[in-house]
């Protein structure tokens, strides 16, 4: 008997949904946010097509507001054979100049975010993409299908969703309709951080403790990642040893502080956390039914 | 750069060490909101210390909001996901939740206890180790206790805990909880549930549930916890079974290379091993075996894997690998047990897709043999299966497949059925066994076939299929071109759909149950004709699509010309010439197609009449030439 453990377990059902999706749809494509979620599905699916290149591209949906240190991270990852990684900025949101600081949080997620999203899987005509949520996330996520369908609109009906059974995924759909896939579905924040850790895959450093400029907003501590950020007057970013346990767009990111510097010590702060990563997201905060909503809307 | 560190801390590393050993258990809750199951989840939540601060605060924020009175946390609220559900107070669907102890994480697959939503709990069951069915020690077993132990044994698990809950509200009495224990373990063993535990805990307070409680001194077992720690994992049961390995991908990564992808779903693989390809019974030898860039020596059920195979033989995705002496059984019709899924009841006669493991085929729905009812488990006779209820009946696929029966290996014994015009999964179904006739009864060969038929007749054997609303002139135009077909010695024959109805028919009523069927036998009447070498006229107003192409799929390619009369509704129900559409729209008819039955148009037929552009007797003229124009008979 050889017993497998819960990450060969994770691993083998996160691979055979990549494979689900490659054997049945015409054109898909994995959403690369850059973040630790995106760099264990990105490895996952490296694992599920070798020894061929992947057989579709990377997507990254970007707002011109991540820190510096994921542009770096992503523009590697573009520069590794077998990998095609493609970025999509709403032209929409160049035009109209949209930011954090003069439309807010939720207008700026929606039309970078969501509309751009959506745009852009118009645009390329991609008919399934990958994403790295996981169920654990969030309350609206738990309920949400491994395969789940979005009507050519992209709204997620969560009244009317397929029976998922066994490991069986209906990936039938007309013309303009799509899916969005989760293959992490089954994993938590403490398995995705394992799983790092025992693979050895390569992640931003922002994960990571340094000295970082922060100021305090609305309880949240936001590193001023370039010059681009308003300051009230006499408002001065000080220096603090902080960490993310989430990645986004830097005004919109709350840090931790916290002295983990290295994998086993953000582990170990993971054992002793009482706090749940999505808490760093500040567009999560607007009511209870926030993520639901912006589901529904298209965004992942 | 991520994974170093020169100074990792002794107790993280052995933390890190001992999480190299943890299993996964999917295990899932049944019983209703008032036995307590939600609440159950977050005792396990809270007390695995899974449950993150902020959570807790909303949850303290939502609990006080509802007014649940008092500040005890309600648990129940945590796991409900969806704003409509919240305000409602129930969980109407599927709900995944996540904890882990040292030994295991676990998924949770939380199912609600309402009697309409059967389709949930066989959702979370079909991915289920074991089951936790809760009952109110008050209560005892009731009618939704059988039902879920039924549905749960159904699904192929064979490990249920009873958790009989609420023990402090009868004083933690050891004579209640084996009154319901020695019921219980009798009526496991009538459905077939093959391993039992009965614990009495109380959720709310924690007894038993994590730590062993102190008020239940005459309780020896283990607690819910220990329970849930220590029962088998389907996996590792899944190891015992033989050898299969459904292959979902074809890996050509270059000219060298062809490897077969898929997650093994029973038994253990070596390199070296001989291999069987299923259906079609080829045979190889395993060469390599890749886990991601790693080479395997051996893999076991339950990881995804890419063989590699000695000899250069057909293998494509869906087809089954196995070891040659242990080999599935291969066969196209079937008795399963279907649990429907969809508000559009599961028709005898109709046409689906069914996927099963990675394979994908269209399965006809033979005769239901009967549905259960999952109260009582009585046998009922039935004709259709309506959402929630569970039929067992026969399937007839339109080729053979590699299969095992469910109760033998739940991936290759599994299969859902998809409809084919919405896409929408309707039904799931566990294979029982290969109908004997499929596996003995060869088709009887004869010398004098269609071919040697068709050639005394001077023409192609074909059906004309003619569909469209009642009054569009399918008829009329189809006895004009069977006049003029028979002018040249054509042998023809036409069914028409008003005198089937008067003779092989007449037991048949306006019911979509018994449209699907009138169509099959005509379809069936119709390819014996053909057969016997003649050119079938039928003229059935056949509002289906699906049907129509469950004909089509009878006949040999070009055999089928679908003719659609196209007169739009109202030309025809100006005509009405029986008088049938008053009558409708008076609802002294009912199920009258155009009024209160669709009537769903062919969007590729072969040929289109418009009825408003031409007269019934160009149509025909036309039809004809189309013939001519496709081969069927010659010029004139």
């Amino acid at each position: 008997m050889h017993h497998l453990t819960h990450l060969q377990r994770l691993e083998a059902e996160s691979i055979h949904v990549m494979r689900e999706v490659v054997a049945e749809t015409d054109n898909p494509v994995m959403l690369y946010s850059i973040g630790k979620d995106s760099s264990v599905m990105l490895h996952l699916a490296r694992k599920a097509f070798h020894p061929a290149p992947l057989p579709f591209p990377l997507l990254h949906v970007d707002t011109t507001w991540k820190f510096r240190e994921m542009y770096a991270m992503r523009d590697q990852v573009a520069r590794t054979p077998g990998i095609e990684l493609r970025v999509y900025r709403n032209p929409e949101a160049i035009e109209l100049g949209i930011n954090p600081f003069t439309h807010g949080s939720s207008v700026h997620t929606d039309v970078w975010k969501t509309q751009g999203l959506r745009r852009a899987l118009d645009e390329f005509g991609f008919d399934a993409a990958f994403g790295g949520a996981r169920r654990d996330e969030e309350k609206s996520r738990a309920k949400e299908r491994i395969f789940s369908f979005r009507n050519a609109q992209h709204h997620w009906d969560p009244k009317n969703q397929r029976p998922e059974l066994w490991n069986l995924y209906n990936a039938r759909k007309h013309r303009g309709e799509s899916f969005r896939v989760f293959p992490l579905s089954n994993w938590t924040e403490l398995d995705v951080w394992q799983y790092i850790h025992l693979e050895n895959i390569p992640i931003v450093p922002l994960y990571f403790a340094a000295e970082r400029p922060v100021v305090e907003r609305d309880g949240a501590l936001i590193v001023v990642d370039d010059d681009r950020m308003p300051l009230a007057p006499g408002e001065r970013p000080q220096l603090r040893r902080v960490r993310f346990r989430t990645l986004g767009c830097y005004p919109l990111t709350g840090a931790v502080e916290s002295d983990a510097d290295t994998l086993p010590a953000v582990i170990r702060e993971m054992l002793l956390a009482r706090t749940s990563e999505r808490q760093g997201r500040l567009i999560d905060q607007d009511s209870a039914s926030s993520m639901e909503k912006k589901k529904q809307e298209g965004y992942f | 750069m991520a994974g170093e560190s020169d100074a990792i801390p002794q107790e993280v590393r052995e933390y890190l060490e001992s999480q190299q050993r943890k299993r996964l258990l999917r295990f899932i809750t049944c019983g209703s909101v008032d036995d307590g199951k939600s609440s159950l989840i977050g005792r396990l939540l809270y007390d695995a210390k899974t449950l993150f601060e902020d959570h807790l605060e909303t949850l303290q924020r939502e609990s006080r909001r509802a007014g649940s009175g008092d500040e005890t946390l309600d648990f129940a609220r945590l796991l409900d996901g969806l704003t409509a559900e919240r305000e409602q107070g129930i969980t109407i669907d599927v709900a995944y939740r996540f904890f882990a102890t040292d030994k295991r994480k676990f998924i949770v697959a939380d199912t609600p206890g309402h009697e309409q939503y059967t389709r949930n709990m066989v959702t979370g069951a079909s991915t289920a180790d074991a089951a936790v069915i809760l009952v109110d020690a008050r209560k005892g077993l009731l009618t939704q206790t059988r039902r879920h132990s039924f549905i749960v044994s159904l699904l192929g698990i064979r490990d249920v805990a009873l958790a009989i809950n609420k023990m402090d509200l009868v004083d933690f009495s050891e004579r209640r909880f084996e009154e319901i224990r020695d019921e219980y373990v009798e009526f496991a063993r009538r459905i077939g549930i093959a391993n039992v535990a009965c614990l009495p805990i109380s959720a709310i307070n924690g007894d038993n549930v994590v730590d062993r409680s102190a008020r239940t001194p005459w309780y020896r077992g283990p607690t819910l916890l220990e329970y849930l720690e220590a029962v088998e994992v389907d996996a590792d049961r899944m190891q015992r079974v033989p050898f299969r390995l459904p292959v979902q991908w074809v890996n050509r990564a270059n000219a060298d290379f062809r490897g077969f992808a898929g997650l093994i779903a029973s038994g253990a693989l070596r390199v070296g091993d001989p291999v069987r390809v299923g259906p079609a019974g080829t045979q190889s030898v395993v060469t390599r075996i890749l886990g991601g860039d790693r080479e395997l020596p051996v893999a076991v059920a339950g990881q995804s894997v890419t063989v590699c195979l000695r000899d250069e033989i057909d293998v494509s995705r869906g087809d089954v690998l196995s070891h040659p002496d242990s080999a599935p059984a291969v066969a196209d019709e079937f008795e399963a047990t279907v649990v429907w899924m969809h508000e559009q009841p599961m028709l005898r006669g109709r046409s689906y897709v069914m996927k099963i493991a990675a394979k994908t085929v269209a399965a006809n729905v033979m005769p239901l043999k009967y549905k259960i009812n999952v109260n009582t488990l009585e046998h009922l006779a039935a004709t259709r299966l309506e959402i929630n209820e569970i039929g067992v009946c026969e399937l007839e696929l339109d080729r053979s497949i590699a299969f095992d029966p469910y109760e033998e290996n739940r991936t290759t014994g599994a299969f859902i059925l998809i409809d084919r015009m919405t896409h929408q999964t309707v039904g799931a179904g566990m294979l029982r066994f290969a109908l004997r006739r499929s596996q003995n009864v060869h088709w009887q060969a004869l010398d004098v076939n269609k071919v040697a038929r068709a050639r005394l007749k001077g023409h192609d054997p074909c059906v004309l299929w003619f569909t469209g609303l009642s009054g569009a002139g399918k008829s009329t135009i189809a006895n004009l071109l069977e006049k003029r077909l028979h002018a040249r010695g054509q042998h023809t024959y036409l069914l028409d759909g008003d005198n089937v109805r008067h003779g092989l028919n007449k037991d048949l009523g306006f019911t979509d149950a018994d449209r699907v069927e009138n169509i099959r036998r005509v379809a069936e009447v119709a390819k014996l004709m053909v057969d016997a070498g003649l050119i079938v006229l039928v003229s059935f107003i056949s509002p289906f699509s699906s049907e129509r192409r469950m004909a089509r799929a009878l006949f040999a390619d070009g055999e089928f010309l679908e003719v659609y009369i196209d007169t739009p509704l109202a030309v025809a129900e100006g005509r009405d010439v029986k008088g049938l559409y008053k009558k409708a729209r008076q609802g002294q008819l009912r199920n009258f197609t155009g009024i209160d039955s669709p009537y769903e148009a062919p969007e590729r037929p072969e040929i289109r009449v418009d009825t408003t552009a031409i007269s019934a007797e160009e149509a025909a003229i036309a039809i004809l030439g189309e013939l001519e124009r496709r081969g069927v008979v010659a010029g004139a």
